[in-house]
């Protein structure tokens, strides 16, 4: 065991630094926030990377634990430990911290410090949903996230950002709640224990288990977000400020997917093999229903959302196909969308910052200005149309064979997103960056500046090594996956 | 000769980086000096390697694992035996032909290094696809070969024909590549394994396995398979229905129309399904499928190309039809044939396009056939290599096209599988149908009276052209001329107006014709040992039941003997006529065309709108798909989940708040009213209770 409480560090290092950045007061520092927030955050990623080395794929169970006790009257610990699906999951949250906080380097230009603060504190939060193994403290650090998030689009957002980050806050919030009724059922089950070990062990009566199941499906189904408690997302992606965008498209989704395999497979095992049709269902409309809608959109944002929106569909697919191909596939298909889609995002907002428009009709050959940016943002586009040799193929290739050995039909249908995937981005690709110069404003664009080829090529290294070589992402996870779906096997009917 | 196997695709994949990434640093000489340079590193190695292999050394291995899942490992690596070491040396040689091509023909493009770093990568691609030994590489480089072929349609990308070209182009494929994914799926799902070899082994197992995708209706496993398989060749070779990208392909340059939607890419189905024989082999309703289909596409996108008046859409229309040649071979399980068959119209359809392409630029960007004609006085070297190619692609006796196509309409006439009499008459009136338009091409463009100078002032089919002017203004500020590239655009200047004398095209052009027209001449003698002898080995396996080669390889007696039998054969007739009729109406009565066009008015319309399958595609798929699209979205998102339940909750509890909010009211005595009525509520339910 290690000296250092790595995962306490991993945590609290952002929120600390997140706190001191608050400290630099108006925007007269902004200099000070912003170079406090780049150490900050690249401190946050560099603590992560011993996780990575000093992980043991072959080990069963939790790594680099820690436990003490918290609020002791209710038996709650604060107790951390990581598989290797938190831990891909906590690498990806800390290297998308480093690069909002590049990208908001010079768009961000009023209270600079407070959106620093909030996208650090923000990161070391959701590490914390990652590491978290207390019933208690999980529900916590998950729902903290909200309050940074909520601030982010309320005040850097758009015009409309007020509802938006309104939707978003009770969205969230009431499926939350819900989950909170389903802990507290668990930990007085458990005989007064948080402990998500506890937990697992618990045998649970059918009813009470499919009851359980519904708590937390609302509560992870809008994270997701699943059909039909999806709409928030457009909206607030819209409104957010790039940055915002870029972490809730990235890492605050992958929160719902997280939570159904820490908590919905191995806690209600029995409850979740018997409503996966119910999942796999919703999961397929996703596929299918927010492909086609993806297709008619004409903010790019909006476009970019319900395409996040059809991806996750392949997450939650994944999870509740019951089988390690799938299910690996699924967290692969989690880690990459956090690659593609925040890309795409961060490629929406260069154009947003020089043209301050999101509507796909208002650009038109802007590679005849912007020709690096135009490479790159093909890259992304065909990562997002699933594309071999990019990270977006492999998860999407993981789960329809996965699915295959289910049902054709299940393969079949997830299948339209080769189809639909790749019209609805190149479709959107086609009207923005080919053609002759459209307009004015078109005519009026600089290419990327260094620092925006160095956040776009950081990401294009990370699509392209994991569609090359996959291999070692997936070794990762195999103890992990196999562990948590041989529980998920087992009944637990009393 | 493991480290050559890798040398073989990674020498294009370096190139193209280097050009890609360094373009503008090396410029124009460094970008084409590195790339053919490379290109010749990897002709010789995969030559190297053929001859390795004619030796009798194979190999299949790994290079490294890609990913490994559950109980499944997913590796990348080669399987070189005589069938990927002949696509090797064909694709490396057609690529570094047509590499040299691009020096001459894109010579004044702004988009130069970007165009080599291109093309390069495509032979990166295709060679991962033929070198693969399992399915996940062959997918992967069948998707990057469809993405190049994407880039490469819409390299003009300020065109609108051109994006919108590569858009349907990539979109088509994508149909297909999902019957091919599923396809590959099931064969996960019940072989466990992606490794050919592995897959092949299990073969005998899976053919007596059903799949119940309807309840009810068990199907053979290996039938359902096949078929998926097959729906990928359909897209990547063009196959009716799939067939539409394909001549759109042409507002790609034309060394990528010859490279790629000619000898190599639309191959690619072609290829997947030889090496895939063994499963082929299992179902004949599969086979009865592909010799359809093939016979569908070759007989039917023929006629389309004898109305064309685009000297490149004609010979995209002929690509079709060979392409439907081949498939049919493969559904008379004549696989070395229609592997023969893609050799050697690699060779000679690549030497018409570049010619087409030689022509082009002589004409400066004219492709309309209509203002050609004449051109064999100032185009000798263009004129005889074509020529060549255009007798081998009608199949006179001696010409590689002869043999390869031959043997496929033989081993039609032998095939028993359902539906192989019907392609047996198609093949045979295609024969005529080729021989027609081919010749109809070669006399519009190179004999009868010079028609070049009625060529209206805008280049007849670049419509670009025009709309190009107006943003040439603004254009002009921009330093690298910004890739604002379209034909129009080749620096061409004025004193080059139209109607001057062409004359022929420089060595970089006419040396690559040359270099392809020598295999076009005589690829097809080495049909005895392709066809009839041990050349592939166990690459290919056909049931005994299927062997018509081995029928013919029976009445095989050499080359010449073939030549002679040929001379009493339909097709060898057929073909003559072809070129008579040719020659009588666009040689000898001009006027006839007309006057034929005007008596089958309605056939003829038929044939121009591609029998509508473009219109019904865009109406039915594309409109009908956004249609739907937008109607869930208005109806589903934002009608009934944010328009009811959303913001109809929230409007709820607006309603009951606003009717609560009359209780609180500040006056004491509402409260005191209030707080009496519950009371004495309460105590009758205590007593209605007690």
């Amino acid at each position: 065991m290690n000296a250092l409480p790595l995962l306490s560090t991993v945590i609290w290092l952002p929120i600390v630094a997140g706190i001191v950045i608050l400290f630099t007061g108006s925007d007269r520092n902004a200099g000070l926030a912003r170079l406090l927030a780049l150490v900050g955050s690249i401190a946050g990623f560099l603590v992560a990377l011993p996780l990575w080395t000093g992980f043991d794929a072959t080990a069963h169970g939790f790594q680099f634990v820690e436990r003490a006790p918290w609020i002791e009257t209710f038996n709650v610990f604060y107790h951390l430990g990581i598989d290797g699906i938190s831990l891909l999951l906590i690498l990806l949250n800390c290297l998308t911290t480093v690069l909002v906080v590049i990208a908001g380097w010079k768009v961000i230009d009023t209270r600079v410090a407070q959106y620093m603060a909030a996208f650090l504190i923000l990161s070391g939060l959701m590490n914390g949903v990652f590491c978290a193994l207390d019933g208690l403290l999980f529900y916590v650090f998950f729902e903290a996230t909200l309050i940074p998030m909520f601030i982010v689009i309320g005040v850097w957002g758009g015009p409309n950002r007020v509802y938006a980050a309104i939707k978003f806050f009770l969205y969230t919030l009431l499926g939350s709640l819900l989950a909170l009724v389903a802990l507290i059922y668990l930990y007085l089950a458990a005989g007064n224990s948080f402990a998500f070990q506890d937990w697992y062990a618990l045998p649970i009566p059918f009813y009470a288990q499919v009851l359980v199941f519904f708590a937390l499906f609302f509560a992870f189904s809008v994270k997701v977000p699943m059909v039909p408690v999806h709409t928030w997302l457009p909206d607030a992606h819209v409104e957010a400020p790039t940055g915002g965008s870029v972490v809730l498209a990235a890492i605050m989704l992958k929160l719902g997917g997280y939570g159904f395999l820490r908590l919905s497979l191995p806690i209600v095992p029995d409850a979740s093999r018997e409503l996966a049709l119910f999942i796999i269902v919703l999961s397929l409309i996703a596929v299918v229903y927010i492909g086609l809608v993806a297709l008619v959109q004409a903010d790019m944002k909006k476009l970019i959302a319900y395409s996040s929106i059809s991806h996750m569909g392949f997450v939650t697919l994944g999870i509740f196909l019951f089988n390690a191909v799938a299910a690996e596939g699924a967290v692969i298909q989690m880690i990459s969308h956090g690659f593609v889609s925040g890309a795409l995002f961060l490629c929406v907002g260069v154009l947003y910052d020089r043209v301050h428009s999101r509507q796909i009709a208002d650009y038109g050959g802007v590679v005849n200005r912007m020709p690096v940016f135009a490479s790159f943002f093909m890259l992304f586009a065909m990562a997002n149309a699933g594309l071999p040799g990019t990270s977006g193929f492999v998860g999407e290739f993981l789960v329809i064979m996965g699915a295959a050995k289910v049902s054709f039909w299940y393969a079949a249908l997830a299948g339209t997103t080769l189809i639909l995937g790749a019209a609805y981005t190149l479709w959107m690709y086609k009207r923005v960056v080919f053609g002759a110069v459209a307009n004015a404003h078109v005519a009026a664009l600089v290419d990327l500046s260094a620092r925006e080829v160095l956040f776009m090529t950081v990401l294009a290294l990370c699509v392209l090594a994991m569609g090359i070589y996959p291999a070692p992402f997936t070794e990762v996870l195999h103890v992990s996956v196999n562990d948590l779906l041989a529980q998920a096997a087992k009944s637990k009917l009393p | 000769m493991q480290t050559l196997y890798l040398i073989v695709p990674l020498a294009p994949l370096l190139g193209a980086i280097l050009a890609g990434i360094l373009g503008p640093l090396i410029g124009r000489r460094g970008a084409h000096s590195v790339t053919i340079a490379l290109m010749l590193v990897s002709f010789g190695a995969a030559a190297a390697v053929f001859r390795d292999v004619l030796d009798g050394h194979t190999f299949n291995g790994a290079v490294y694992t890609w990913l490994a899942s559950g109980d499944v490992r997913f590796d990348i690596g080669f399987l070189i035996d005589r069938l990927s070491a002949t696509m090797m040396l064909v694709v490396t040689f057609v690529s570094l032909a047509v590499h040299v091509y691009t020096i001459g023909y894109m010579a004044d493009d702004p988009g130069y290094q970007r165009f080599f770093s291109y093309i390069s990568l495509f032979t990166f691609s295709m060679l991962m696809l033929v070198m693969s030994n399992n399915f996940v590489q062959l997918f992967f480089g069948w998707e990057a070969v469809g993405l190049v072929s994407y880039l490469l349609i819409g390299f003009w990308y300020t065109r609108p024909s051109a994006i919108y070209a590569n858009l349907k182009a990539f979109l088509v494929n994508r149909v297909g590549d999902l019957g091919f994914l599923l396809g590959i799926a099931l064969i996960l799902a019940y072989a466990g394994s992606l490794d050919y070899a592995r897959v092949f082994g299990e073969a005998k197992q899976l053919s007596g396995m059903t799949i119940e995708l309807f309840t009810g209706h068990a199907w053979s496993l290996a039938t359902v398979i096949c078929i998926l398989l097959f729906v990928g060749a359909m897209g990547k070779s063009a196959q009716f229905p799939l067939h539409v990208w394909l001549p759109d392909s042409m507002e790609g340059p034309t060394p990528i129309s010859a490279l790629i939607h000619a000898a190599t890419m639309v191959t690619a189905g072609i290829f997947m399904v030889a090496r895939m024989s063994p499963l082929f082999e299992l179902s004949e309703t599969a086979l009865s499928f592909v010799i359809v289909i093939g016979a569908i596409t070759a007989l039917f996108m023929a006629f389309i190309a004898i109305v064309q008046n685009d000297i490149k859409r004609v010979v995209a229309y002929s690509t079709l039809s060979q392409l439907g040649y081949m498939t049919v071979a493969l559904g008379a399980s004549a696989y070395s044939a229609a592997i023969f068959h893609l050799a050697t119209h690699a060779f000679f359809k690549a030497v018409l396009f570049l010619g087409a392409g030689s022509v082009i630029i002589a004409l400066h960007h004219q492709q309309d056939m209509r203002y050609m004609g004449g051109l064999r006085k100032y185009m000798p070297i263009t004129y005889a290599t074509m020529m060549i190619a255009a007798l081998a692609s009608a199949g006179i006796p001696g010409l590689s096209g002869f043999f390869s196509k031959d043997a496929i309409i033989e081993a039609t006439r032998l095939a028993t599988v359902p539906g192989a009499g019907f392609a047996y008459f198609c093949v045979s009136a295609c024969v005529f149908v080729t021989a027609l338009y081919t010749f109809r091409m070669m006399f519009m463009t190179f004999h009868g009276k010079a028609r070049f100078a009625d060529a209206p002032t805008s280049g007849g089919h670049d419509s670009a052209h025009a709309s190009h002017g107006k943003h040439a203004a603004h254009e002009s500020d921009h330093v690298h001329g910004s890739d604002q590239g379209n034909e129009g655009d080749h620096g061409h200047g004025s004193d080059h107006a139209h109607g001057a004398i062409p004359h022929e095209s420089p060595a970089v052009v006419t040396l690559p014709l040359i270099a392809l027209a020598i295999p076009a001449i005589c690829a097809g003698w080495l049909i005895g040992p392709v066809l009839f002898g041990p050349y592939f080995g166990a690459s290919i396996v056909i049931a005994p039941e299927h062997n018509g080669l081995a029928v013919m390889a029976k009445e095989f007696h050499g080359v010449l003997g073939m030549m002679q039998h040929a001379l009493f054969t339909a097709p060898f007739w057929l073909s003559l006529t072809g070129i008579v009729v040719a020659w009588y109406l666009y040689i000898k009565r001009t006027d006839l065309p007309a006057v034929i066009a005007s008596r089958f008015a309605l056939i003829y319309r038929i044939l121009e709108r591609k029998y509508g399958f473009d219109e019904f595609n865009d109406w039915f798929f594309a409109r009908g798909s956004r249609g739907l699209g937008q109607g869930l979205w208005r109806f589903g998102d934002a009608g009934l989940i944010d328009g009811v339940m959303v913001n109809g909750s929230a409007r709820l509890v607006a309603w009951f708040a606003g009717i609560v909010r009359y209780f609180q009211s500040g006056f004491i005595y509402h409260y005191a009213f209030t707080m009496i009525i519950g009371v004495l509520l309460l105590v009758t339910l205590l007593f209605m209770q007690g």
